[in-house]
């Protein structure tokens, strides 16, 4: 029971009861549908001392108050209203609350919404191609002084970007050699040229897999690294905080991070060729018999001078596209964790997607130069 | 819970983080109605104890009781209905920033009660005019706002549930004197309204003597409690520095009002 009616002919006397609080409102609702309030000319309300009152509660009795008003029943209290509710009555902008304006605009409009949309894609591309720019002019000015070129700060990179990615990196060469060496052992097996698995593995880690993998993996890990890192920053004020102390922060956390990251992708790429021609070594031993004199032997005829090179020479490039996709998206971080998880996962996907893109561009270029 | 038990009470509270002994057998006890204000210099463990009260730090030893209940004792859904009956607001404010200041003071509400979409904005559009922010803000996002605004939407968080308790890690830091004072005189209203109890970590003096009806001081890893009087008077020095010191000389006059001694008794809580 939470409302005690007495009718008397046109006079309703309203006598509130128990606890009139937020847990309560939809037992409350339940019982205030139930009363009727048909013919009534006054309610009188009376709010004992032992009813527990808070806001939600004042306000729904404030709501029945209402409609029993709109029903033409003059409302008065025996005794003085709650302070709860005249808080309420006293809190201004008791106005229609204005509808959010984005729901009213929804309105299809094909041809503004394509114009729309192809100028924000071309504002992005200038903001991408003015930060490239930047980077690369406050790179060039790094380079003018020691001092400027945070040698500490690129040796932290290249440790966390590069060392601590070994680990992972050269499991990830074992097992992908481990792979092509056994579909490629079951084809050439049907035709009795077990030898050619060492060319298939060799040359597809040293010249493709070895470096794209590394590419792929350092994205995720470094790529999102970065984003996050200088993400946070940005919502910590702090990027404001370095401009304002006169340090250029594409200066400290931009440049030594791509050329942490430059530095070290062609390392790990140098480690994940070496796993993969031992592996491939192993591989070749347990499942072709096939003696390591022979193998290294295999090795030296399958691949040119340039097979190694080929791949090692996008392995900095692809670093320079993961870590300026990961540090922009960063930088665009603003107002709310939402927006960092959601810039840290657009730079995962662009710094692969660019990382693929590239490689199939070197693919066509070595192609046409014929190496 | 029986209203006779203190609202919060600290027994023996110790929290050490290694070798750093933050407190060492603080006791503190907060009755319905108060507005109790702590006060202490910097890192002598204010915010520590706030977060050892919320739970959200597991003190070394000693008790916290909240609501006449053992913090530690409860299990997992009593230590949620304890906290459906207290409010918080962080120094930063700590609104959700994916959230709508709507959205923030909602989320208590729907994660506690039960109610119906159209009482769910109502009241929360409520709480948020209560702490006298303007509708537009209710449709913005946190980093929308000064920090003014911040201040007064964490509060209004605060009391999506309608709590017997609030606890303020300094409400009124980085507001100007003015809004300040409004800040404070929002909170007496609410208190004379609501019977609330307050809790509040503050450095503004003015705040202190316009709000508090006792003060907290923590000195030596201890708390020393006294009416606002009775702490002024006290001869330890670091605590004449601060209520005595030239920021606090102007108050002098104020203080012997008397005003604050006076206590308002919940409404039927």
């Amino acid at each position: 029971m939470y409302l005690k009616l007495q009718r008397d002919g046109e006079t309703i006397e309203a006598e509130l009861a128990g606890s009139w609080r937020g847990p309560d409102l939809p037992a409350i609702d339940a019982e205030l549908a139930a009363q009727s309030l048909v013919g009534a000319r006054r309610i009188v309300v009376n709010v004992p001392d032992s009813v527990t009152l808070d806001i939600a509660g004042a306000w729904r009795l404030r709501e029945w108050l209402k409609d029993a008003e709109k029903a033409g029943a003059a409302v008065e209290f025996a005794g003085s209203p709650p302070s709860q509710l005249e808080l309420i009555d006293a809190t201004p902008g008791k106005k229609k609350h204005t509808t959010p304006p984005s729901s009213s605009e929804s309105t299809f409009e094909p041809v503004t919404a394509l114009g729309k949309q192809v100028t924000r894609r071309i504002q992005a591309v200038k903001y991408a191609l003015d930060f490239i720019g930047h980077t690369f002019v406050t790179f060039a000015r790094a380079c003018t002084s020691w001092r400027r070129l945070r040698a500490a700060s690129i040796t932290r990179h290249v440790y966390e970007t590069g060392i601590t990615a070994i680990p992972i990196v050269s499991l990830i060469a074992f097992l992908i050699t481990l792979i092509i060496a056994y579909i490629a052992a079951q084809q050439a097996r049907e035709v009795g040229a077990e030898i050619f698995v060492v060319d298939i593995v060799t040359v597809g880690v040293l010249r493709e897999l070895g470096v794209l993998l590394t590419a792929i993996i350092v994205a995720g890990r470094s790529g999102s690294a970065f984003a996050a890192e200088i993400g946070a920053m940005k919502l910590n004020e702090e990027i404001d905080a370095l401009h304002a102390i006169g340090v250029e922060p594409n200066e400290v956390l931009i440049v030594p991070r791509v050329i942490g990251l430059v530095i070290a992708m062609p390392l790990l790429a140098v480690i994940a060729d070496g796993i993969g021609l031992t592996g491939g070594a192993l591989l070749c031993k347990w499942l072709l018999d096939m003696p390591l004199p022979l193998y290294i032997d295999r090795v030296q005829d399958a691949i040119s001078p340039t097979t190694f090179w080929v791949g090692i020479i996008k392995a900095p490039f692809f670093g320079l596209l993961i870590a300026l996709s990961g540090t922009y998206r960063g930088l665009q971080v603003r107002d709310s964790s939402r927006e960092l998880g959601r810039l840290t996962t657009v730079a995962v996907v662009q710094s692969i997607f660019l990382v693929i893109f590239a490689n199939a561009i070197f693919a066509i270029v070595f192609w046409q130069l014929d190496i | 819970m029986s209203a006779a038990s203190p609202l919060v009470e600290v027994r023996g509270l110790v929290n050490r983080f290694g070798a750093q002994i933050v407190h060492d057998g603080l006791d503190m006890t907060v009755e319905r109605g108060e507005v109790f204000g702590i006060v202490g210099g910097s890192g002598s463990g204010k915010s520590v104890l706030l977060r050892s009260i919320l739970g959200l730090q597991r003190p070394q030893s000693g008790e916290v009781l909240l609501m006449g209940r053992k913090l530690n004792e409860l299990s997992r859904d009593e230590l949620k209905q304890v906290k459906a009956g207290y409010g918080v607001t962080f120094q930063q404010g700590a609104l959700f920033s994916a959230l709508t200041v709507l959205q923030n003071v909602q989320l208590p509400m729907l994660e506690h009660l039960s109610l119906s979409p159209r009482a769910l904005e109502e009241l929360a559009l409520l709480k948020i005019r209560l702490v006298g922010l303007p509708d537009e803000a209710a449709r913005k996002y946190p980093a929308q706002l000064s920090g003014g605004m911040v201040k007064r939407a964490a509060l209004a968080r605060a009391l999506a549930l309608d709590p017997q308790l609030l606890m303020l890690d300094e409400p009124t830091a980085g507001l100007d004197p003015i809004s300040a004072a409004a800040f404070d005189e929002l909170l007496m209203d609410l208190r004379g309204q609501l019977g609330l109890t307050v809790i509040m970590i503050t450095h503004d003096l003015d705040t202190i003597f316009r709000t508090c009806n006792r003060v907290g001081v923590i000195i030596d890893r201890k708390m020393t409690s006294d009416t606002l009087k009775g702490v002024t008077a006290n001869p330890h020095p670091w605590i004449q520095a601060y209520f005595h010191g030239e920021r606090a000389l102007r108050f002098g006059q104020r203080m012997d009002d008397g005003k604050n001694d006076s206590k308002g008794g919940p409404h039927g809580a």
